[in-house]
């Protein structure tokens, strides 16, 4: 059983209101940060813990909140991000819906490390219910003391608010969200000046993901360096990830990043093995955006270590051969499925997400869902699958904000692990309409892996 | 035309609040939803203008936005809107086939609203429930691990509750 920091009480019943939530040990982080630190004492212990950006991106967090423009006079302002919304992610939903507090103290500590006076949950706009659950935490933990002017004698003021975004990907690209946050479309800023400069109205803001900041209050609870221990290498702390897909048990999952991906997928625990008794073909481990891997690369690197669950175990080997931890959204594909399909499931949701700010972007994800509709209803050609290669290279690295990139990676890495794949749709248009490809050789001969034991 | 009741002014006035002075155009994102939800459901020349008045911006402004996020309606949609996710994990749980049947049950493609105005079916992307798919957002809430079986009571219980309502 793996250590639990931001679950651990996700279970106890009425843990959603205040009362609960205070007598299980709550707002501690919040006494201890106001009472006994400064706030740049507060921002090296987040600097000790190594803890990473939970959003995808992986940047360290402490260093992100040290890069924050303090110019005299001009106010600054943290903004919470949960625009959940990478394909294959929830868990932020979840830590929203069932412990809510549990933000709200670490958004009040991170707020008083960084001087924010007031601010801001961005949260996706079909999250509506939460919104309710988020503003009740709010309005307790105000009524308690724990917001408002002059918090635990302290001098620092702080009220959060809960901003509803409209349904947009995009907005969770920090600049998109801050633009959106002041009342505009989502459409990423130029970088730089970096949000850390100029964010939001202009100022100095930091965006952090709302699992980020959730993980600030153990940090204070058992200190930077403790955290520190947990985990592996630059991986400290434990992580959420949520499974989904084709498996026995999807849920959302707090792992310390020590566990191997096999095990992770088969053991009781965690997925509790592929559903219905089927294999393993593929995985996209974090998030739509990451490469999918075949089965064989999924649980063995290229050098034949065991895949671990933590950021360096998970890229290892690079995009040829590796994916990325990103959000923690660990999809998972059975035997019976098709990647064409779910490949073109994936461009099409790009192609929706785009802002339409920058060329590649804007018209290779519409041509990457066309030319993977006709290779999925059997009206592609060969030439296709080199068409669709070369618009994917010539969006990666070409657009102002990451979701070029994001579009590009997926489609690239289908053509790249399942080529054989494609070209029976392309060659065998008729049965592609009846019948799946199955595993291809690249995943077989996978024996069935059994559970490792507890 | 219409307008804000006092108590949906008192929250826009609330809303624009927590912004800092002449930053009011912040609160364009919430009260557009604010004003879809008391305006029929969606956002006409006549409410985006409305609410531009009321924010002390452009029209164009509030189009702009309005046009861009995918929650707004911007022609009239059906008392109930069945917005089914399509994305990959809900795909791999068979969403394609929850998709069929709500088009074979109310008798419309997507995007259309039937007859009686009852329902109007969309097909959207991640919602953020892929772990218990299939799903569909029906107004504020999530419907997940949808069956047909679900489907069906879904429809009946909608069905009930515009009878009611009436």
């Amino acid at each position: 059983m793996g250590k639990k920091l931001l679950l651990e009480k996700a279970h106890v019943p009425g843990i959603r209101n205040y009362d609960v939530y205070r007598r299980e040990g709550g707002y501690r982080a919040v006494e201890k940060a106001l009472k006994t630190m400064s706030p740049d004492q507060v921002t090296e212990e987040v600097k000790k813990s190594g803890l990473r950006g939970r959003g995808g991106a992986g940047f360290p967090a402490g260093m992100k909140w040290s890069f924050l423009a303090k110019p005299e006079g001009v106010p600054r302002y943290l903004v919470c991000n949960a625009d959940e919304s990478e394909p294959g992610t929830f868990k932020d939903r979840y830590l929203m819906e069932f412990i809510p507090h549990l933000l709200v103290e670490g958004l009040i500590v991170a707020s008083y490390a960084l001087g924010s006076n007031r601010t801001f949950i961005y949260i996706r706009g079909e999250y509506a219910w939460i919104v309710d659950i988020l503003e009740q935490a709010i309005a307790e933990a105000k009524n308690n003391g724990w917001l408002g002017k002059n918090i635990l004698g302290s001098g620092f003021d702080c009220e959060i608010y809960v901003q509803r975004g409209a349904g947009a990907y995009i907005c969770g690209e920090e600049t998109a969200l801050i633009e959106s946050l002041e009342g505009k479309r989502g459409n990423p800023r130029i970088k730089p000046p970096f949000p850390a400069v100029k964010g939001l109205w202009d100022c100095p803001t930091v965006v952090n993901n709302v699992e980020t900041i959730a993980a600030v209050v153990p940090i204070m609870n058992i200190t930077g360096e403790e955290y520190a221990k947990i985990g592996v290498g630059k991986s400290t702390g434990t992580k959420l990830i949520s499974a989904c897909g084709n498996i026995n048990k999807p849920g959302v999952y707090e792992i310390d990043m020590t566990i191997s991906v096999e095990e992770f997928i088969y053991s009781e625990e965690y997925c509790g093995g592929i559903a219905q008794g089927k294999r393993l073909k593929a995985c996209i481990p974090g998030g739509s955006s990451v490469p999918i891997l075949p089965a064989n690369l999924l649980l063995k690197t290229a050098k034949g270590e065991n895949r671990m669950m933590n950021y360096e175990s998970l890229s290892d080997g690079g995009f040829a051969t590796g994916t990325m931890m990103g959000s923690g959204g660990f999809i998972v594909l059975d035997e019976d499925q098709c990647v064409v399909r779910h490949t073109l499931t994936l461009a099409r949701f790009y192609r929706h997400e785009s802002c339409g700010q920058c060329s590649p972007c804007r018209e290779g994800t519409g041509w990457m869902e066309k030319i993977l509709k006709n290779i999925e209803y059997g009206k592609g050609k060969k030439s296709d699958i080199d068409l669709l290669w070369d618009i994917q290279r010539k969006i990666e690295g070409n657009t102002i904000c990451p979701l070029g990139d994001a579009a590009a990676w997926p489609v690239a890495a289908a053509i790249r692990h399942f080529r054989d794949e494609f070209e029976w749709h392309v060659q065998y248009p008729n049965a592609a309409q009846n019948r799946n490809y199955g595993l291809a050789h690249y995943a077989d001969p996978l024996p069935v892996v059994a559970a490792p034991k507890a | 035309m219409a307008q804000f009741s006092a108590e949906k002014l008192a929250k826009v006035n609330e809303i624009i609040a927590r912004y800092p002075q002449g930053k009011q155009k912040s609160a364009l994102i919430p009260v557009l939803h604010i004003a879809q939800e008391e305006f029929g459901g969606w956002l006409s020349a006549e409410t985006m203008d409305y609410v531009a008045s009321i924010l002390k911006i452009e029209p164009i402004e509030v189009y702009e936005v309005a046009t861009f996020y995918s929650m707004y309606n911007l022609k009239p949609v059906g008392k109930y809107v069945f917005e089914v996710c399509q994305t990959g994990p809900c795909m791999l749980n068979g969403s394609d086939d929850i998709i069929e049947y709500i088009k074979s049950k109310l008798g419309i493609k997507v995007g259309e609203t039937t007859a009686d105005g009852l329902f109007t079916l969309k097909t959207v992307e991640c919602l953020g429930a892929c772990g218990y798919a299939p799903m569909m957002q029906i107004g504020k809430h999530y419907r997940e691990h949808l069956t047909k079986q679900k489907v069906d009571a879904i429809i009946d219980e909608c069905e009930r509750n515009a009878v009611t309502n009436n």
